[in-house]
């Protein structure tokens, strides 16, 4: 039978990267001073677990290289070694690789991590000190190889089990089957050691054998069969036939045959103490130097094919495989949901059946309950992709642990809220931000350690993460407890960079909100922390592409706060219903500033004709929807129509639309997936009257609209100056 | 048909064997660790156990001590999943009342094998 292995390396990359997770979280925990026996072990099995899955799925390569992780774990667990601070960094050092590893093999690529060969010899160094403890094979490999082609007729054996045998589960007629598979076994039975019925206890074996095998098989073929009771047992395996042969296989074999003078010069060295532990039995011996061999000989003659049909499967299946692992709890509520849907459509179809007008209250009922049971399916649907922020907030610790190191300074990093569950989806794309904003706390907001001392504060500096759920959002803080934003500095730059005028009287706050404008960096000397060229413009890109905000306060001297406020999921959004003739938009909500109806005085006209709002002192392009789907609009003055305000992209326009309809949620279709990518509108949704409507995407629409940039910039600079 | 409890705290690992398993017609039962494994060998016979050595809660020596203290699983096969450099766990495994083991790695082939060789 051929299995296709592949079918289970999506699990398997899956528990290696949750083991390595724990691994490293295990590791950053420890205190080398202080070593908690459960920690170590917890590392040591997860290490454990990737061995053996990588070998079984034929990833050698992490195979070998876990193994001598797992060795020098093991070597700690056992309490043969000291666990040190550089081990620690050792093994956080050999975690990342196997990740990496596991990436490559996971894209399929070839696994080549040039660094990996350095850690394993560091590893193997560190062992070369003291016993390895496995890994090469043992010196009875090759003696069993040596043997190999000296294969009689037939085979002796005498075998006398263990009493407790059948306590283990062994039972003889089993071996004898074995035995029988390779060719015509004769069995008699000895029966001499059996007691009188009064003594004999029925779960004993009290019986021995002599066997007699005919076929022409590999002695290691015979033991295989005793494999796992010979050390309980007395095992004489001889040749058949002839003498020549029963000297050749004696060599290698049967050390403690006295019929065969020749031998006990001959016998291998390691054999030796075997025959010393049985003083008297000189017809027995013990075959254990023969155990581990047969078992490696055959995992290697099947290893081979294995890795083939490994690399043949890949370039087939390049399909992206990702999977969602779901609390059994989601699953059991979902199913009863559902159980409860069905009991509703059921009533409603026995009402349907033989329908009069003085059932209809039972059906108002009924509907009413159909309506109840889909808002809960929905929920419980919604909360199968929803996974606890834990998944992103683990990556932080080291992260901290290993800026801090490089950076001189002492963090501590605070994590709350870590069971707070958000969207996959959104939840995937959030990581890389935050992961931009804690560098950014790390490396700008937290002072050195001298400098804090010299303030008054404690010398170790505190990075707290939030999470925590506020309304239908979610809310991630993460705050520091460092310098806080320099208020004139980026006023400076602003200026230095034409964000703002000289003269601009501008708010604390919309000082602060300068740091996520595009082009803007205070960093006076570029580290490799943060500030290479990817600035907090785009952590606010990312965050508004997930149809959040990010707000920044901070207090100088006492800290910072960035504030990152998600929607719980991005498969339903609060949208504003809009009309344009005949035909329903909707907006995001969260996108919208204000709407207005417009009047004359309001609208400008500017070079290049495009029509302005002037909104306050603002000055805000207006985008007509008709004009850009080229559809016939109810109004075409703008008199008469209503202005949304909306922003995107970090400007605002002006949509103008026949008429406001309700608000509302609407579950997102992706009209990628279903059509194809239409500039300016971000999906689809189906309506509760059955019709299709597009939610617009404001940033697609300003390109569309052809509305500049620079034009908007242009604009607000002037009438900042006007006003 | 022949009733197996395949104990491994990897899922991946637990996937493969009941997948190949099943496949050859034998009725899978899975369990993460030896306390999950133990209470489900109590509540259902089965004709063999497989268990994985490391896992957290119960290990598997634990497991085949418990297990051998039952009467109803005195004398059925219990195979460890064991590594190659774990040789004392093979004997511990023996000494706790295991039948055999099975090195890891191995694959589908040999794991079925194995059974075969302790089911008859």
């Amino acid at each position: 039978m051929s299995i296709d292995l592949s079918q289970f390396h999506q699990v398997f990359f899956e528990e290696s990267y949750e083991g390595l997770d724990i691994m490293e979280s295990a590791l950053l925990n420890l205190d080398p001073a202080n070593v908690d026996a459960e920690t170590i072990n917890q590392i040591f099995r997860a290490a454990h677990s990737i061995k053996g899955g990588s070998g079984t799925f034929g990833f050698s390569q992490v195979a070998e290289f876990t193994h001598v992780v797992e060795t020098l774990l093991d070597q700690i667990r056992g309490g043969e070694r000291e666990l040190t601070a550089n081990f620690v960094e050792l093994f956080l050092e050999a975690v990342d690789c196997i990740r990496r590893m596991m990436n490559q093999l996971e894209a399929k690529e070839p696994c080549d991590i040039p660094e990996a060969a350095t850690i394993r010899k560091n590893f193997e160094d560190i062992l070369a000190g003291k016993d390895t403890g496995g890994g090469s094979p043992s010196p009875a490999t090759i003696a069993d190889e040596a043997k190999a082609d000296a294969a009689p007729s037939g085979w002796k054996i005498y075998f006398k089990p263990g009493e407790d045998i059948m306590r283990t589960g062994n039972d003889p007629l089993r071996m004898f089957r074995e035995l029988a598979s390779h060719g015509p076994l004769t069995v008699s039975v000895v029966v001499d050691d059996l007691p009188s019925i009064s003594g004999i206890d029925p779960e004993k074996s009290y019986l021995r054998w002599n066997l007699e095998l005919l076929a022409n098989v590999d002695k290691s073929a015979v033991d295989e069969a005793f494999e796992w009771v010979v050390d309980e047992s007395e095992i004489v395996i001889e040749p058949l036939g002839g003498a020549e042969q029963a000297i050749a296989a004696t060599e290698a074999v049967s050390p403690a045959q006295p019929a065969t003078p020749v031998q006990p010069a001959a016998q291998p060295e390691s054999a030796k103490p075997a025959v010393a532990d049985l003083p008297a039995q000189t017809n027995t011996q013990t075959t254990a130097p023969a155990v581990t061999p047969a078992v490696v000989s055959a995992e290697k003659a099947s290893a081979p094919p294995a890795t083939e049909s490994k690399s043949a499967k890949v370039d087939k299946s390049k399909v992206e495989v990702s999977s969602i692992r779901v609390g059994i709890d989601k699953v059991d509520s979902l199913i009863n949901m559902v159980g409860e849907l069905v009991i509703t459509q059921s009533m409603l179809g026995e009402l349907g059946r033989d329908f009069t007008m003085d059932k209809l209250p039972k059906l108002l009922e009924g509907l009413d309950q159909l309506s109840q049971n889909t808002r809960e399916l929905q929920e419980s649907v919604m909360r199968i992709r929803m996974l606890p922020i834990s998944f992103t907030f683990s990556r932080f610790p080291r992260l901290v642990h290993d800026l801090s190191r490089t950076m001189g300074k002492k963090i501590e990093l605070k994590m709350i809220g870590e069971n707070t569950e958000l969207d996959k989806t959104v939840m995937e794309r959030i990581g890389d931000p935050l992961v931009h904003l804690v560098r950014n706390s790390l490396d700008h907001g937290i002072e050195k350690p001298e400098d804090r001392i010299k303030a008054g504060k404690p010398e170790t500096g505190v990075i707290t993460l939030n999470a925590y759920h506020q309304g239908g959002n979610i809310i991630i803080k993460v705050q520091d407890d460092g310098a806080g934003l320099n208020r004139d500095r980026i006023r400076e730059k602003a200026i230095a960079n034409r964000l703002i005028a000289e003269t601009d009287k501008l708010a604390d706050e919309q000082i602060y909100d300068l740091i996520f404008r595009p082009g803007f960096s205070t960093a006076e000397k570029i580290t490799d922390i943060s500030g290479r060229g990817v600035g907090m413009d785009v952590v606010r890109r990312n965050i508004q592409e997930l149809n959040g905000s990010v707000e920044v306060e901070s207090d100088p001297g006492v800290g910072s706060s960035f504030t990152i406020r998600l929607p719980l999921t991005l498969a339903i959004l609060d949208g504003q219903l809009v009309r344009v003739g005949e035909h329903v938009y909707i907006l995001p909500l969260i996108s919208i500033v204000e709407s207005l109806q417009s009047f004359k005085g309001m609208i400008h006209r500017v070079a290049g004709g495009c029509d302005v709002l002037r909104l306050r002192n603002e000055y805000v392009p207006i985008i007509r929807l008709w004009k850009i789907f080229n559809i016939e609009p109810e109004y075409r003055d703008l008199d008469d129509a209503l202005l949304v305000v909306v922003e995107g992209d970090n400007m605002k326009v002006a949509i103008l639309v026949d008429d406001l309809l309700a608000q509302q949620q609407v579950v997102i279709k992706s009209l990628e997936e279903n059509y194809r990518r239409v500039e300016g509108v971000s999906g689809a949704t189906i309506l509760g009257d059955g019709t299709v409507s597009l939610i617009l995407d404001i940033s697609g629409l300003i390109k569309l609209a052809g509305v500049r940039r620079d034009e908007y910039k242009r604009v607000k600079n002037d009438s900042g100056r006007a006003a | 048909m022949p009733k197996i409890l395949a104990v491994d705290d990897s899922a991946s690992m637990r996937q493969m064997v009941a997948f190949t398993l099943k496949g050859a017609g034998y009725d899978v039962i899975e369990a993460a660790d030896g306390k999950q494994a133990l209470d489900k060998a109590k509540t259902t016979q089965v004709d063999l156990v497989l268990s994985d050595v490391n896992m957290p809660v119960m290990d598997g020596i634990a497991l085949v001590k418990e297990l051998r203290a039952l009467p109803n699983y005195k004398f059925t096969p219990i195979l460890m999943l064991t590594t190659e450099s774990a040789g004392d766990k093979k004997m511990e495994g023996k000494s706790a009342g295991a039948t055999g083991w099975l090195v890891k790695p191995f694959n589908p082939d040999q794991l079925l094998a194995t059974i075969k060789k302790v089911m008859g």
